[in-house]
Parts: C-alpha cells; sequence; structure tokens
C-alpha cells in the first residue's frame, strides 16, 4: 500500500489535462445547438486524473474499510452474514444489464421470471399471500407496508384510524415511517423482560388505531411468545398487525411470520437473504400480505398471463407508486441464488444456527458482561456494559477496543432500554473458532477494564485514524471538498 | 459433515456448543415459541443446487431476455461504463461493509462519500449534497417533503407535468400520505405553462415548486424567473435535473434553485431493468439541516488528520424517531461509489463529450427521421440534448413503428400515446444505429 | 427582577414586562450535552401556546422546542448563529428567541423556580 501518495481526496490528485476515460469521435453529421442562455456558464471543478491513478486511488481506500470478506461482523439488528460470490456471479450471467426497463416485457421475460419467482418464494418463506419486491430497502418497505394498510382502512370507508402503536423497543425507522406515512404515534413499554407489555398494548388499541408494528424476536432478542394474543385482540380491534423483517432470521426453519398472525409485512434481503449491505446500500425491502390484502400492494406489479408469460401491470388501483420501477433488480438476483444454492433443507438450519451462536457468545460472556435479560435468546443479545462499572469503562470504549483486534463493533447504545446496550448479532455463517476468538478478545478487554482501564478507553490504537472529532464535524460542518478549501 | 459450505457447524461443533449453552438441543432453543406457531412442514421450495446447477438455471432465465440496440429513455439511458468502475465497486472491503458507524474502520467507505458530494455538489452548483437517495422518484418526493418541513404551515406544492410520469406518481404517493397537497401545473406545447405557475402562485401558500430538466420530453426549458418568482412568497425551487447533462445545461444552481434532486443513473450506470440506480438531492447551504438521509462531514482525529465522519445525525430516524426529516436509514452505498468512480474518470470534458454526442446523434436522428415524411416533430422548434418526441403521420402509429423496430432488433423509444414516441440517444447509439433506425422506419 | 417560569419539556420564559425570553433550561442544557445547532423560528411569525417553534441539537440528540406562552417572535439571538454553546455556558442568558407576551394569564399554568427544581429532582 502506498497511502501518502494515493490516499488523499481524489480531487488532490487531479492534474489539469489528464483524463480517465476515452469516447469515440463519431461525427453524426450534424449542426444543432442549444441558445446559450441554457448552457452551463460556470465551471464544472471534476477530478482530472488518468485510469491508472484512479484505480490505485480507490483501491487503497479500500483497504481503509471493514467489510464481512474482512472479518467477523457482529452488528446487532444488521445480519452481517456472509454474502456469498455465486451471488454476484449470478447477477452477470443473468443477463440483466442492457435491459431497459421500458423494453417490451416479451425481450425480458426471464427477468420478469426472476422477480416472480422471488416473490413466490418469500411468500412461502414469510407465510404471506403475496409479495411486491418494489421497496429498495427496509425503510422503505415498513413505509410501504403502512401505505398498504392505510389504503385497507380507507377502503373499507374506515377513515379514524390515525395511529400506530410502536414498542419502545423499537428501530427508530419504526416511528419515523409511520409518521411519514401519515399516522401519529402511540408508544407502548416493553416489560423488564424486553418483550412487549400486552396489558398496556390492549389499553392502547381502539378505533383510532390502523395498526401494530413489531419484530419477532424483538430488537433485544427474545421471542414475542404473546404473539397469538396480541394477533387477536389487534385484530380484534380492526387494527392490522405489521411484521418488521429485521429479526427474520433466527425464524428460518422455525416459524412463518403469517403463521403468527401478522397481516403484513417486509423482509430485508440484505440481511436475512445474504445480498451485501454496499456500505449503505442498495438493499431491497420486499413486502408481503395475506390473503385479502393483495390489492392494495403497489404498482407496477410484475403478472401472469393465462398464456403462461409474464407481463407488467402499471395499473392504477393500488394507493400508489414508491418506486419509478420494479426496483433494485439485481439484488433480487442475489437474493434468489441464495434461496437456491441454501435450498429448502440448508435454508431451514439458518435459523437455529444463528440462534445457537448467539446463545454461544451470550453463555461465554455473562460473567463478565451485564446481560439484563436472561437468555435463552434468539439471533442477538443485549448487554449493558461490564459488570464491573466501577472501572469507567464504557460500551464506547469495548467497541473501539474490538476495532484494534480485527473485530466489527457491535451496535452500541441501542436499543434505548439500557444506558450501555452493546447488541451482538453472530449470525450463522461464523465458525465456532471464530466466535472463541471473539470471546477471547472480549473477556481479554473486561479484564484489561479492571487492571488497565485507561488503556482500554485510549483505544484505537492501530486504525487508519482514531477518535475523529465528531463535535467539530457538527459544529462547523465541511461536507464538501469546496467547503475544505 | 457441515450441513452447507455456508453453514460451519459440524455436528461435534453443536454438540460442544449446546453444552456451553446448557440446551440439550436446538430445539430446546426455542422452547418459548409455541408449538401452534411452528412451522408444520417442510418449505415448499427447491433442492439445493450446486454450482454449476445454479448457473444453468441462470443462463436459462438469461435466454429469454433480450439485449436491444437502445434508443428510449424517459429518465434512464443507456451509457458507456469504463471497465474500471465495475471492478473497483465489487471490491469486497466496500461492498460487503455495513453504514460506516465505527468511522476508524470505514474511512474508505467515508471518503468516497465525502468525494461523491462534493462532486454532486460541482454538478449541481449547490453546496451541499447528502450521501444520496433510493433513486430519482424518491429523492424527489423527499425533496417535496423538505420544501414543506422548510415552510412553516404551507403545504401546497406545484409540480410541471412536463416532470416525468413515474417521478410525479411516487411524488404524489408520497405527498399524499404527508398532508402535501400536491397540483400539477400543466404543460403547454411540451414545457411549463408560465402563465398557469404565476397563476398558481398568486392562490398563495405555496411552499415548492417542482420542475424538471431536461423535462420529460427532452426539452430544455427556459426557467428564467422562476426562482424570483419562487423567492417572492418563500416557496422553495426545485429541480430535477439528469446528473449528465448537467455538464452542458444551465445547472439548478445557475438557475438560482433552492433544492437539485433527481436521477444519477445517466452517470455511466448499467440499466439492469430499473435499478439499482442513484437518487442524488442537494441543496443550498442554509437548508442544510432540513436535507434528510445521511451525509458525511470533515474534521480531524486526535492526531491531526483528516478524517471523515457522518455528521449532523440529528435530524435522523435513530435520534428524532417520528421527528426526523425522514425515515431513511440507508443510502444508495455502492452506486454512490460508482458516480464517484465514473465522474473521475470521465472529468469534465468527458461528460461533455458524453453530452455532445449524445445531442448530435438526437439531431441528426431526428431530422433524418422528419426527412422520411413518417414522422414530425410533436414539439417543433422546442431546444433538446438528446431526447426529443415525434409524432406518427398517419396511416403509421406508435405501435406499429415500435414493432417494425423491435423486429429490428431496436427499441426504438417509449410510446407516449397512440400517435407519438419518446426517443432517446446517448454515445453508446452509433452513426450505423442511428442510419438503421431511419432505414427501417423509411421502410414502413 | 425578571420573573422565570417553565414548562415541563424544559423550555423557560423569563418575563420583563410585557415581553418574554426564551431559551431551555440549565437541567435541559446539561443533558443534551454541547449544542451544535440551535433551529429557530423567523421574526414576525405568531406563536401558539404549547405549539413548536424549532429545536436544539447536540451531535447525538436533538430536542423540539416549546413556546411557552403565545405571541410574536420578535427577536431571535442571532448570537447563537454562530457560538451555540452559549447555551452550555450560560442557558438562562443565552435566550433563543424575544417574543411579545399576548396574555399574561397563561404565565400561570406554568412552573415557578421552586416548583421546577422539584419537577427536575424527579427526573431521574
Amino acid at each position: 500500500m502506498n497511502k501518502k501518495l494515493y490516499s488523499p481526496l481524489i480531487f488532490e490528485l487531479s492534474h489539469p489535462g489528464r483524463h480517465g476515460a476515452d469516447l469515440p469521435d463519431y461525427d453524426y453529421g450534424t449542426r444543432g445547438g442549444l441558445g446559450s442562455h441554457l448552457l452551463r456558464t460556470t465551471a464544472l471543478e471534476l477530478p482530472e486524473t488518468d485510469e491508472p491513478t484512479v484505480v490505485r486511488h480507490y483501491t487503497n481506500s479500500s483497504n481503509n474499510n471493514f467489510g464481512v470478506d474482512t472479518g467477523f461482523y457482529p452488528l446487532g439488528s444488521c445480519t452481517m452474514k456472509y454474502n456469498p460470490k455465486v451471488n454476484e456471479a449470478m447477477v452477470n450471467v443473468a443477463g440483466i444489464a442492457p435491459l431497459h426497463p421500458a423494453q417490451p416485457t416479451s425481450t425480458a421475460q426471464g427477468a420478469l421470471k426472476i422477480y416472480r419467482t422471488l416473490e413466490k418464494y418469500l411468500a412461502e418463506i414469510g407465510g404471506m399471500a403475496e409479495f411486491t419486491l418494489n421497496p429498495f430497502a427496509g425503510a422503505h418497505g415498513e413505509y410501504t407496508g403502512l401505505m398498504v394498510i392505510r389504503a385497507y382502512h380507507l377502503s373499507r370507508g374506515d377513515e379514524t384510524r390515525q395511529r400506530v402503536i410502536v414498542p419502545d423497543s423499537a428501530h427508530g425507522t419504526n416511528p419515523a415511517s409511520a409518521a411519514m406515512a401519515g399516522f401519529e404515534i402511540v408508544e407502548v413499554k416493553s416489560l423488564a423482560d424486553g418483550t412487549v407489555d400486552v396489558k398496556d398494548l390492549r389499553s392502547k388499541l381502539d378505533e383510532t388505531i390502523a395498526a401494530v408494528m413489531m419484530t419477532n424476536p424483538n430488537t433485544v432478542g427474545m421471542f414475542e411468545k404473546a404473539i397469538p394474543e396480541i394477533a387477536e385482540a389487534v385484530h380484534k380491534a380492526g387494527a392490522l398487525l405489521y411484521y418488521d423483517g429485521a429479526n427474520l432470521n433466527p425464524m428460518l426453519g422455525v416459524a412463518r411470520p403469517g403463521d403468527m398472525g401478522f397481516d403484513v409485512m417486509h423482509i430485508n434481503l440484505h440481511k436475512t437473504f445474504s445480498t451485501p449491505h454496499g456500505g449503505g446500500g442498495p438493499g431491497a425491502g420486499p413486502v408481503g400480505v395475506r390473503k385479502g390484502l393483495e390489492q392494495f400492494l403497489p404498482n407496477p406489479r410484475v403478472i401472469e398471463k393465462e398464456d403462461g408469460t409474464l407481463d407488467i401491470d402499471f395499473g392504477d388501483d393500488a394507493f400508489g407508486r414508491v418506486s419509478a420501477w420494479l426496483g433494485n433488480f439485481t439484488v433480487y438476483i442475489k437474493a434468489l441464488a441464495y434461496i437456491l444454492t441454501l435450498g429448502k433443507d440448508g435454508l431451514a438450519q439458518v435459523g437455529p444456527l444463528a440462534t445457537l451462536n448467539a446463545n454461544y457468545v451470550m453463555e461465554s460472556l455473562k460473567d463478565l458482561y451485564e446481560l439484563p435479560i436472561a437468555g435463552p435468546c434468539k439471533h442477538e443479545f443485549v448487554f449493558d456494559g461490564l459488570r464491573d462499572k466501577s472501572t469507567g469503562v464504557t460500551t464506547l470504549n469495548i467497541a473501539k477496543a474490538l476495532l484494534d483486534h480485527g473485530f466489527h463493533a457491535p451496535t452500541i447504545y441501542f436499543p434505548l432500554l439500557f444506558h450501555e446496550s452493546l447488541m451482538i448479532e453472530p449470525t450463522e455463517t461464523e465458525t465456532p473458532e471464530t466466535l472463541d476468538a471473539f470471546i477471547a478478545v472480549m473477556r481479554d478487554i473486561a479484564q484489561k477494564a479492571k487492571t488497565e482501564p485507561d488503556e482500554v478507553k485510549g483505544a484505537p490504537y492501530t486504525t487508519p485514524i482514531s477518535h475523529p472529532d465528531e463535535d467539530e464535524a457538527a459544529l462547523s460542518p465541511k461536507l464538501t471538498y469546496a467547503q475544505l478549501k | 459433515m457441515s450441513a452447507h459450505r455456508y453453514l460451519p457447524h459440524t455436528q461435534a461443533d453443536i454438540e460442544r456448543m449446546l453444552e456451553r449453552c446448557g440446551a440439550a438441543t436446538l430445539d430446546s432453543l426455542y422452547a418459548d415459541v409455541p408449538d401452534t406457531l411452528r412451522l408444520k412442514k417442510p418449505y415448499e421450495l427447491p433442492e439445493a443446487m450446486t454450482e454449476p446447477e445454479l448457473q444453468r438455471y441462470f443462463e436459462a432465465l438469461a435466454a429469454k431476455n433480450k439485449a436491444m440496440t437502445i434508443f428510449a429513455g424517459g429518465g434512464f439511458y443507456h451509457h458507456y461504463t469504463p471497465a474500471a468502475t465495475p471492478s473497483l465497486i465489487s471490491r469486497s472491503e466496500f461492498l460487503t461493509a455495513y453504514t460506516p458507524y465505527q468511522p476508524e474502520i470505514s474511512q474508505g467507505t467515508l471518503q468516497y462519500i465525502f468525494e461523491y458530494q462534493s462532486m454532486m455538489c460541482a454538478l449541481t452548483g449547490m453546496d451541499v449534497s447528502n450521501a444520496s437517495m433510493y433513486d430519482g422518484a424518491t429523492a424527489t418526493a423527499e425533496a417535496i417533503i423538505m420544501a414543506v418541513n422548510s415552510a412553516r404551515r404551507k403545504r401546497r406544492v406545484l409540480i410541471s407535468a412536463t416532470v416525468a410520469p413515474a417521478v410525479a406518481q411516487v411524488a404524489a404517493t408520497y405527498a399524499s400520505a404527508a398532508g402535501i397537497t400536491l397540483e400539477v401545473i400543466p404543460e403547454d406545447c411540451g414545457i411549463t405553462s408560465r402563465e398557469a405557475f404565476e397563476e398558481m402562485m398568486g392562490a398563495g401558500d405555496v411552499a415548492g415548486v417542482v420542475v424538471a430538466s431536461p423535462n420529460y420530453f427532452g426539452i430544455v426549458e427556459d426557467y428564467s424567473g422562476y426562482a424570483e418568482r419562487c423567492h417572492a412568497d418563500k416557496a422553495l425551487f426545485i429541480m430535477n435535473c439528469h446528473a449528465s447533462s448537467l455538464a452542458t445545461l444551465r445547472t439548478p444552481g445557475e438557475w438560482g434553485a433552492d433544492i437539485a434532486c433527481g436521477e444519477a443513473q445517466s452517470l455511466g450506470m448499467p440499466l439492469n431493468y430499473g435499478g439499482p440506480y442513484l437518487g442524488y438531492m442537494c441543496c443550498r447551504q442554509t437548508l442544510m439541516r432540513k436535507l434528510p438521509g445521511r451525509i458525511v462531514g470533515a474534521t480531524t482525529d486526535e492526531h491531526g488528520q483528516r478524517s471523515f465522519v457522518l455528521t449532523l445525525q440529528a435530524r435522523e430516524q435513530h435520534i428524532r424517531r417520528q421527528k426526523a426529516t425522514s425515515n431513511i436509514c440507508s443510502n444508495q452505498g455502492i452506486m454512490t461509489l460508482h458516480a464517484a468512480i465514473y465522474l473521475s474518470l470521465m472529468g469534465a470534458e468527458g461528460l461533455r463529450k458524453v453530452n455532445k454526442l449524445g445531442h448530435d446523434a438526437a439531431h441528426a436522428l431526428a431530422e433524418a427521421l422528419c426527412h422520411t415524411g413518417k414522422v414530425k416533430m410533436k414539439y417543433p422548434d422546442r431546444p433538446f440534448l438528446n431526447e426529443f418526441a415525434i409524432e406518427t403521420v398517419s396511416p403509421l402509429d406508435a405501435d406499429t413503428m415500435l414493432s417494425a423496430l423491435a423486429n429490428e432488433g431496436i427499441l426504438g423509444g417509449i410510446k407516449l400515446t397512440d400517435d407519438s414516441i419518446l426517443v432517446a440517444t446517448t454515445e453508446m447509439c452509433t452513426p450505423d444505429d442511428v442510419k438503421r433506425y431511419v432505414s427501417t422506419v423509411k421502410n414502413m | 427582577m425578571a420573573q422565570i417560569y417553565y414548562l415541563p419539556t424544559h423550555e423557560y420564559i423569563k418575563v420583563e414586562g410585557d415581553t418574554g425570553f426564551i431559551g431551555i433550561s440549565e437541567y435541559a442544557a446539561k443533558q443534551l450535552g454541547a449544542v451544535t445547532y440551535v433551529d429557530m423560528p423567523e421574526e414576525g411569525d405568531e406563536l401558539a401556546a404549547g405549539e413548536e417553534f424549532g429545536a436544539v441539537e447536540s451531535r447525538k440528540a436533538a430536542s423540539d422546542l416549546f413556546s411557552p406562552v403565545s405571541g410574536e417572535v420578535l427577536e431571535i439571538n442571532e448570537a447563537l448563529v454562530d457560538d451555540p454553546k452559549l447555551i452550555n455556558n450560560a442557558p438562562l442568558d443565552a435566550w433563543i428567541i424575544k417574543v411579545k407576551i399576548n396574555d399574561p394569564e397563561e404565565l400561570k399554568s406554568l412552573m415557578d423556580e421552586a416548583a421546577y427544581s422539584d419537577f427536575c429532582a424527579k427526573q431521574h
């Protein structure tokens, strides 16, 4: 690596007169032209760089990153499982790169088949009647699902349902998505064991409630065992039950949201179905509905015609449209490749092995780390910092210390139920050896917190940067190269 | 032997681990899941496939797809992708990382997002950019919400009829849920009716106005005076632009816009039958804190090294929950890297050449098509860059023309009405392709 | 000496005649940590009692601001634009907006200093 030479911003590697791509010199034999008042007059300050410099710059930059391929990534609630290579390869094999979304569906039957097949497989896994793959991400799926719920109530002339119940342990996107879908938020409390307080929930269910959003297992990794009772109460009150699929992974091979009584759900393909997170995206948040709600799914929809061919329905009978086309298409190829590679039996082992890994780590550390909710957990669990709080070593310190040992940090300070939340999700693709190594480091950090607390608090020491000044970043934001100059 | 190559546990591993957990079987870890909820029978899914089987499965599907010579746009264009781009974005250190929550080991991601933000600001002529949105349609919908959030109590937003229908539909969906009244400014011969705009502004209470450049019909509209009129009523002027056109066309910054948003697929991203693409969103400095989505900022670390971090997070859903500027908790990640690499390779000069080639091909095609007498320009005398609308001359109609072209392997455009078609060109249309298109129409 | 009243959401109003200076309490400033930004309304805006008029942000938290009274915004504290940390240094001096108090009766529903300090003591 030559970080010194190639790691500055790409703008700083710019040299007037260089270029990194060649274009043809076609002469179409025309003059044409646009009026000068329609043209750009200000300079366009993009880098001028040759191809090798661009390649070295981004290759060096990638070395400052940590991915699932780099090492263990126990980020709670994010399901950072292995992203199979064959999934990526199949994107090229499927031949969709040159397909324009507006081309005749007769020339894209293979692509449409991928879309439709994945919809059906997800419906089987979710226990739902029908799916749409259109939503771009988990949060977008939540929004779409809530719009389905809104459309359902309005179709029945029920206009009083303007509120959505969300547990206090929920991911921040739940209330934010509900607000964007035009709902008011009602919070329901968690009990000491992290599950929803059914009594509190019942007291809040009335004719103003459109839906109750839940994850199961919830964000502390506990199965909401009262779910049949909750579903019954929610339905009795005329509301629908929404399943946030963020935590679907441990349920593979065990139980289906549809069978638990959920009416609408989304799935994060970039979590449970192994598509890469891409440093933030593109992901996909397909939405499923139980029988009777199919007509409320957004357009465009892929439909099966009588002659067995597939077509796209752009009709406007649904609540509207959440995406310009059919969504992040390459992600579907990867998810489908994953399902086919594991097959029915392999998929059924994902949940139990993810749960085994989580319990193994939890049991191996709970003597040193504060476990506020006793197990067994499902795919993840939450520590409330170290048991011995006297050292002053915080969850943040522990997270940073892990970086020095080649591990990504767990999710920290979420859920908000505890002050020092440290949320660990190992996923099923980790070997016991990796888990043992992680456990050893976590134990080591806990010991060191007693003997050399300042050493732990000073971490990380070996990362490309350490302790960036985030206050300064927020106080006087510098968001572009121009603002740095 | 372990159950699968992705599932490393051997039977002995499982037994040892269960013992540590004090559990007898894997199933006992699920004792809290009532029997009534358990999976009753195995999934109705195929058996596992090996890699060669999987390869054949997808090859069979690929055989049912047909690549065409593309003369269709509608907001999505067939551009050249330099080979270095897919090669670099598939580096697994980038691809398999999550959102950069731990800046110490995410400088790769954070730095390219910062570079992307800088480049989008340079392109649009705006001050700040977020780390991207899902696509151009949702970016525009979020811009509308942002305008309403920035205006106290005003909930009326105007959108031009010349904005692409898919964008307008997504915007309408978002607006309806947010209690925003979205009103369409009618079109007048392919451009936004200025008269109607003035009149609708006059009715008051407008929080924002959305227009497109180039518009859906490919026309480059003259927006002189729009920003001033908006600002007189404290309404935000929002421009939806194709990213690559901004190297050549007057920018949102130059038109006086407050928010620039739209689709950045035109920055060499493969069409991929609809995605993933890239929504971008930039705004003026004064609106920075109302911008939705992730934002990366520069700072220094304890050794004084320049570092990048996620910043201004108090706007976001994990802190503000239902009061956040948006529910978005990600961005298009790797597609922003694509944009940064593409723009680094092309530079301003390359991008201008892309626009010139598209422009020249479009004007040559339009001229030659009209010359056949089979079609005429739908909006004659309107300036355009690389996309234009034509009208078929009876007895020819749009369906007949498009299917005749399709028989030649040409995607001739997007049908607008029974007798009109939207045609687009890019640097990927060779002079021979253009001739082939014209001769096919001539022979109809 | 000016009379000070508080809302349960930790805004104070310092009353001088028919003018009120609204900011956030010392307790709130401490809870929030270093303030990085204050979102303020515009001069001339009319506020209703209990209405949201802005927000105070720190790096990892944000708190909406509610008006203790109804009235017109007479002035915003421009000094906070450049130096939002003034709120941490001296919250009671670093008022955020100055309002014209429409109805002094509204003050009666607010907490006085003693009541507020009891209120804060119970927050743990």
